[in-house]
């Protein structure tokens, strides 16, 4: 019951901060252990990231992938199936997206994104399928499999790139042929210069598309029976039998939307930004899509939000590489990893004694009638306290 | 009651005073005093989330409490940690058993009071005791034997036996009866009573009135946090205690019409069901519900009566022949699921409503469309219509009385009673053919128990056939045209409650058929 004692604005807002801030504060600390000045790193990684038009189109950039990934894991985590398989199933979206663009004339962008938007699904669908078909009918842990399938993925888009569909004469690096100028999308330079984003910025379009698909899981989840149903088999499989929904279907369902969704991320990142396929087009967003479907509660605005904080993270990170020597690749790997100790793991550290602060400062308007905790998605549940 | 001045009563096992204890803004316990005389069998009373077992907790060092005073056997006492309490001279034994599975007796016994770094002396000591204990009450247990290979009521003594072995005077035993047959409850019975006559006392928590009336000395009310009432069991009844525990008079008996049973609704022919694990769950049920009648499944917990629901409610499977309005239903097949068994005309109210009957996290107006998710007036277009789905909850709050009646509040928000009659509302509304309902009345309630009996028996009053499975042998009583009884998968025998007792279904439900049953 102590989950209803807090308002709205402080599970939302209030919380997140305390954890963000907790995390950068140890931040500090660690950069300042390297001998680094803590105060100039800040300022590097918040301008970086969000204190130029430069900067911003990286951040979105990456903010678009995260979106994708994280509303695909968000997608499984409301049917209780924890997806972290997003690596291959992006990689595979990659190559969706270049079988339709390398080999299909398209006369115009709009239609080609179109067509690569369901080739990347189809794929990423497709290799997640697997996993959900052996966790439906023989109950093989889909984290086992989908994590599998990493490797999978990873070891079949070397041998496809290498061999297959490597450009002749590309100078050994294994990629395929750039994709036809029809098919170029257009970047937010081409389509907003007023904004200052410059003529190299990799942020384009896709970004409408993770915007389209918050909407659309929002709508999936919330509104839809099929919503009801992957929602209802997360909450309780006993209870989805009861009501007479299939584990079977829920679980190949939400894993194909969970997969397809993720593969929709190489729309941004193959077709958007490298215009061809390369060895790894992913660059661990599948992973961070798991940090940012759990900081943004699996609830679309959430995913939104946190795919914007790691996008942020990403970008003032790789500034902060470029502009302080000797912070290395890895500090910046240090500090996301601490936003999502704080934010995740660590939640009810600050949690618990906020609400008690709640409770203690609004005690005794009359009786302990128990008040909604009104939490659309509230689905990797936050701890219990005793009654 | 008693002052926080005056002198202790060496008299006394136990005696709080004034003892408060809050959890946030929930007060659990009130300004709660208590005396228990020594010897003598003091029952507690209340219903759910009346404080009872805060109460204990504190008794038993689980809480502290936030003001008060405890004191035992005249001396005033802090109980910081179970080990206080023990060393105090407390036992307790819980309703789910703290029994390490795979020991013997001897070894549950001794654990956590060994003496010494060796092993022998100790085991020794408790066989002997065990052997005395047996004597004295009746308490037979083989030391030898494991725990898991012995029943619930053989595990029941071992933790009494734990208890004594710990030397404890003051024994307080938590809903003690809820997994016993009627015989082993007796058996219990007599058990307390020669505690009692050795000078013991001994503190029953339990919601069952018959069992306060027949064991108890002495008789305590708890409600809403408070100790409403403490009265001499030979001066009450239960209709006075049902009345303290509620704050209002209550219907003890149902108020029913003798059924007027016409065609036959369901037929269930040699129904079989084989669990994961390959044990035959159900072996061969045959049995008959007639509309306009409630047919009562009785028997200890895990007879087969939640695989004969679960198999009619369309999500377990098994072979055999169930005919609904003389009409074969698939057991096997894609067809064979919960959805199609409801669109057929088969409601289900499951056992357990927090693991089956609702999404906890759901609100009310999601949960008063769970199953039925699919029906055109939940729906409109792709979406689902939650504007119609509040406007059904909402309605049906108010005709069953739902407490609060507000749709938006989660379903973990609400008393087991409420919880139980919005699952209630929402199959009942679906005007069924058959209803089945597996322990309608767990968890919830005296208030809200008679409402919902009046509901089942206005249903079965519309001339629909209801297959109600309880392990509440008065409940089975009350409600039931027919009486059918399960042990071990299969019914073993069929009784009308005007020609038979609870002792005659007691044997029944202990496997005893036959002559020895008459």
């Amino acid at each position: 019951m102590t989950d209803s004692v807090m308002p709205k604005w402080a599970d939302v807002a209030l919380v997140p901060f305390i954890n963000l801030a907790l995390a950068l504060f140890v931040s500090g600390i660690v950069v300042a252990l390297i001998g680094k000045d803590p105060f100039e790193a800040l300022y590097i990684l918040v301008n970086g990231s969000v204190g130029s038009a430069y900067g911003w189109g990286y951040t979105l950039f990456y903010t678009t992938n995260f979106i994708f990934t994280g509303l695909g894991v968000a997608v499984a985590f409301h049917a209780r199936l924890f997806n972290i398989g997003g690596e291959g199933q992006a990689a595979l979206g990659g190559l969706g997206v270049a079988l339709v663009l390398l080999y299909v004339p398209w006369p115009h962008w709009t239609i080609a994104m179109l067509a690569a938007s369901v080739g990347a699904a189809f794929f990423g669908a497709a290799w997640a399928a697997i996993p959900a078909y052996l966790q439906a009918t023989r109950g093989s842990h889909i984290v086992i499999t989908t994590i599998m399938f990493n490797f999978i993925a990873s070891a079949l888009m070397v041998y496809l790139l290498s061999r297959v569909l490597l450009v002749p004469g590309a100078g050994g690096s294994p990629e395929t042929a750039r994709f036809a100028e029809a098919v170029h999308l257009p970047s937010a330079y081409e389509i907003a210069p007023w904004l200052g984003f410059s003529r190299s910025t990799p942020l384009n379009v896709s970004f409408f598309l993770a915007i389209a698909a918050c909407i659309f899981v929002w709508l999936l989840i919330w509104r839809t029976r099929l919503g009801y149903e992957i929602r209802a088999f997360g909450h309780s499989e006993p209870a989805a039998l009861y009501a007479g929904i299939s584990p079977t279907r829920i679980t190949m369902v939400s894993m194909l939307l969970s997969g397809g969704l993720i593969g929709l991320m190489a729309v941004n990142a193959v077709m958007g930004e490298a215009e061809r396929l390369v060895i790894d087009p992913v660059q661990g967003a599948g992973f961070v899509g798991i940090a940012v479907a759990l900081m943004g509660r699996s609830h679309p605005v959430g995913v939104f939000l946190a795919a914007l904080l790691f996008g942020a993270l990403y970008q003032g990170g790789g500034e902060l590489t470029f502009e302080v020597n000797g912070m290395t690749r890895e500090i910046i790997l240090v500090i996301q990893a601490l936003v999502i100790l704080f934010t995740g793991a660590l939640d009810n550290m600050v949690r618990s004694p906020i609400e008690n602060l709640f409770a203690t400062t609004r005690r005794r308007p009359a009786s302990p009638e128990p008040t909604t905790p009104l939490e659309p998605g509230g689905h990797p549940e936050r701890g219990k306290a005793e009654p | 009651m008693t002052a926080a001045g005056t002198p202790p009563d060496p008299d006394l096992a136990i005696e709080l005073r004034g003892i408060s204890k809050s959890f946030g803004p929930v007060r659990a316990n009130k300004d709660i005093a208590l005396r228990v005389r020594r010897g003598t069998i003091h029952g507690i009373i209340g219903e759910n989330g009346a404080g009872k077992s805060t109460l204990m907790s504190i008794l038993y060092g689980f809480y502290k409490a936030d003001a008060g005073e405890i004191m035992i056997g005249g001396k005033r006492t802090e109980i910081p940690d179970s080990q206080a309490a023990i060393d105090a001279g407390i036992g307790m034994v819980f309703q789910h058993f703290k029994l390490v599975e795979n020991f013997t007796v001897l070894e549950n016994v001794v654990l956590g009071a060994e003496e010494g770094r060796l092993l022998r002396p100790s085991l020794a000591k408790a066989r002997k005791l065990l052997r005395q204990l047996a004597d004295d009450y009746e308490m037979d247990v083989d030391p030898e034997a494991v725990i898991e290979d012995l029943g619930v009521g053989q595990q029941q003594r071992v933790e009494i036996l734990k208890a004594l072995y710990r030397e404890a005077d003051i024994l307080i035993l938590d809903e003690p009866t809820g997994v016993l047959t009627p015989a082993e409850a007796d058996h219990l019975f007599r058990i307390l009573r020669g505690l009692r006559d050795e000078g013991k006392t001994i503190i029953l928590i339990t919601h069952k009135l018959r069992e306060v009336m027949e064991i108890t000395d002495t008789v305590s009310v708890m409600r809403r946090g408070e100790m409403t009432a403490t009265v001499q069991t030979a001066d009450t009844s239960p209709e006075e205690l049902a009345e303290l525990m509620v704050g209002r008079k209550v219907l003890l008996r149902v108020d029913k019409a003798p059924a007027r049973p016409g065609k036959a609704v369901l037929e269930v022919k040699n129904l079989r069901v084989t669990d994961v694990q390959g044990v035959e769950r159900l072996k061969g049920i045959d049995l008959r519900i007639h509309a306009g009648e409630i047919l009562g499944v009785a028997g200890v917990a895990g007879n087969g009566q939640s695989e004969l629901l679960e198999v009619l409610g369309g999500y377990a499977n098994g072979t055999g022949t169930i005919r609904l309005n003389d009409q074969t239903i698939d057991l096997t097949g894609t067809a064979s699921d919960a959805r199609t068994r409801r669109a057929r005309g088969i409601a289900h109210v499951p056992e357990d409503r927090q693991r089956e009957g609702l999404i906890m996290d759901y609100r009310a107006w999601e949960n008063v469309g769970f199953g039925y998710h699919h029906d055109a007036r939940f729906n409109s277009g792709i979406f689902m219509d939650n504007a119609a789905l509040r406007a059904d909850c909402a309605a049906k709050m108010e005709r069953f009385d739902v407490r609060p009646p507000d749709p938006n509040l989660a379903a973990k928000n609400f008393s087991g009673g409420n919880q139980q009659k919005i699952v209630l509302a929402r199959e009942i509304e679906r005007n069924p053919d058959l209803l089945l309902i597996g322990q309608p009345t767990r968890g919830v309630d005296i208030g809200a128990i008679e409402f919902i009996h009046e509901q089942i028996v206005a249903l079965r009053d519309q001339g629909k056939a209801i297959l109600l499975v309880s392990v509440e042998l008065d409940e089975i009583m009350a409600l039931s045209d027919r009486i059918a009884v399960m042990f071990d998968g299969r019914i073993i025998g069929e009784r009308l409650p005007s020609e038979t007792d609870q002792g005659e279904l007691g044997l029944l439900m202990a496997g005893m058929t036959g002559e020895a049953a008459a």
